[in-house]
């Protein structure tokens, strides 16, 4: 346990320099973006007069440097102020972390899903490599990572919400149904199923093959003769030792497609009216909100790192020799 | 063997090879195919597939013929994966060959840009820059790029440190070439093979972007992308659901294509290495 409390603080003393040059790129996208704050807040209040336009620039340090301005933002963002969205007229981390939630439920499923299904997927077609079995999976797997994420999700109402009415169009939940408790959860989780299905779906090929890729590896090492020779059932060479050695950078790429994850829920939350991070990102772009969308491209960095970190955190858990190597190293 | 027999032995490859040769041809000779501007309208809005031979696949609620809207759009697609990948390689090595050579404090700094990049999710780095820089080709090429350069920066970087130290190299310093002609002339172009056989996961996953880029309307307004298509079928969905799902089919045959070939490309090289 000791050894995991070092590594969270080894890691997160780590992510500081990167954190500080996702800011300082953000900070430099804002300064392209044409117009500024006073720009944004006089379309959105109806205009002003040249010295109120004056007196706004200075109070909110508009007036100083890009050095100055700079350092101001990343105190600004130090103090958890994101500054105020024009768009919605509220704190942007207000805004941000109401819909934080939905986002992390579409895809802490997701990868649920996909993770499990992909890496049992990847057992039955790595228990055999090269079989027939095996073949067909790597395929349609290949098909299905070739398959846009906001089409899938598309096709999907169509057949499940359009010609069967299996499923609901859109949304998170039924508006104003008055619902509560498991009731309110199961019209969540109906509301859920497509997109989730679309990224999961999706994704799961990864896993399938990342699975598939690392058992043909162990396959070839000589624990596994040895297993053989021992007169194990192949059933229990494949799941004990052949399996259970390829499942660790599993875990890995846990963490590495968490930004790919939350880069993929942009997409389905606009295809199906979620109100979470990446429906507000698309908000964003076409409110012209730049300052909204910067905050959420750093809050969705801090996210990224924090999933690293529990998924390094349960790899120490998992393998020993992982903690142990880092700390002679 | 030379690597084209070595290719053609991968059924997968050679199919994927074929995928792309059609739709390279088809986006060459769309111009020709298809000379009127594909978002002219050309017949009653809505004329479902097969159903009228003059347009085969019917027409968009404009009354824009589909056909024509996908040939035109295969350009798009293919030529933001293909400059976006070879942008995205370009800066991948440069930057990892760099990394790799200087080693110290520049490698350190270089490498911490590079976990910044993949910390922050590609596809909202892609839809900001896109949105604060404007919707055209180029800038739509660098976003994709600028979310995908990270993996060859840290291939090209582990394949320099494990070159850099070999005979030759020294060799190169012995007769006083300057360093960074030794990394850009001697080193990084034999760091490139790896660099390289990422190049199909690239293109497949830069003509997805665009896609989703374009469906979100972020494209290029002027030009027909399957994306958009797939945006302005949408509408109507309930009623005309093949306007959204033929361009989609496009796409998936575009980036299985793409994998495949992948595949067979990587398989043939990997036999070469056994060969060894």
């Amino acid at each position: 346990m000791q050894r995991a409390g070092e590594l969270v603080i080894r890691r997160l003393i780590g992510s500081i320099p990167v954190l500080l040059i996702v800011l300082v790129g953000t900070f430099f996208l804002l300064e392209l973006a044409s117009g500024d704050a006073v720009d944004a807040y006089l379309v959105s209040s109806g205009g002003g007069d040249a010295a109120l336009v004056e007196t706004l620039r200075a109070d909110w340090g508009l007036d100083q440097s890009p050095i100055t301005r700079l350092g101001l933002y990343l105190w600004n963002i130090i103090h958890l102020d994101f500054g105020h969205s024009v768009l919605l007229n509220r704190p942007i981390l207000d805004v941000v972390l109401e819909r934080l939630p939905n986002t992390l439920l579409l895809m802490g499923s997701a990868i649920a899903l996909s993770f499990g299904i992909g890496s049992l997927l990847g057992i039955v077609a790595g228990s055999r490599p090269g079989s027939a079995r095996d073949r067909l999976l790597s395929i349609g797997s290949l098909a299905l990572y070739a398959v846009p994420s906001f089409w899938l999700g598309l096709v999907l109402v169509v057949v499940f919400s359009v010609q069967l009415r299996w499923l609901p169009l859109s949304g998170i939940e039924t508006l104003a149904s008055g619902k509560a408790g498991l009731h309110r959860a199961w019209d969540i989780f109906r509301h859920l199923v497509l997109p989730v299905g679309a990224l999961a779906l999706i994704y799961l090929a990864l896993y399938l093959r990342l699975m598939r890729a690392g058992m043909v590896e162990v396959w070839r090492q000589d624990f596994v003769l040895a297993a053989r020779a021992k007169g194990l059932s192949r059933r229990r060479i494949v799941w004990r030792h052949v399996a259970r050695n390829a499942l660790l950078p599993l875990i890995t790429m846990l963490g590495l497609q968490s930004a790919t994850m939350l880069g993929g829920s942009v997409v389905i939350e606009s295809v199906f009216s979620i109100p979470g991070l990446g429906r507000l990102a698309q908000e964003a772009v076409s409110g012209r909100d730049t300052p909204l969308l910067m905050g959420i491209i750093v809050i969705s960095a801090v996210l990224v790192i924090v999933t690293n970190l529990i998924v390094d955190v349960v790899y120490a858990l998992l393998d020993p020799r992982v903690g142990a190597s880092e700390a002679s190293a | 063997m030379s690597l084209i027999a070595r290719f053609s032995r991968s059924p997968e490859g050679l199919f994927g090879a074929a995928v792309l040769a059609v739709l390279i041809a088809v986006a060459l000779a769309a111009p020709l195919l298809f000379p009127r501007d594909p978002l002219s309208i050309v017949g009653p809005a809505l004329t479902a597939p097969f159903t009228d031979w003059a347009l085969p696949l019917g027409t968009d609620r404009l009354g824009r013929n589909v056909l024509a809207e996908l040939a035109h759009g295969s350009r798009a697609s293919l030529l933001v994966g293909f400059a976006a990948t070879l942008a995205a390689i370009l800066i991948g090595a440069s930057v990892g060959t760099i990394a790799g050579f200087a080693g110290g404090l520049v490698d350190e700094v270089l490498m911490r840009v590079v976990d910044a990049f993949q910390t922050v999710p590609g596809f909202l780095l892609a839809l900001a820059f896109v949105s604060v820089i404007g919707a055209s080709l180029p800038v739509v090429v660098l976003a994709i790029a600028l979310g995908a350069w990270t993996g060859p920066a840290r291939l090209a970087r582990a394949e320099v440190l494990s070159l850099r130290e070999r005979d030759y190299v020294a060799a190169a310093r012995v007769i006083g070439m300057h360093p960074a002609e030794i990394a850009f002339r001697e080193i990084l172009p034999n760091a490139l093979a790896p660099v390289l056989a990422l190049s199909a996961v690239i293109v497949a996953g830069a003509i997805l972007t665009e896609a989703a880029l374009s469906f979100l309307g972020l494209g290029d307004p002027n030009i027909v992308t399957w994306g958009s298509m797939i945006a302005e079928g949408r509408a109507v969905l309930r009623s005309s659901p093949f306007l959204s799902i033929i361009p989609g089919l496009a796409l998936v045959v575009t980036v299985l294509g793409v994998y495949l070939f992948g595949e067979g490309l990587s398989e043939a090289l990997s036999r070469r290495q056994v060969r060894l």
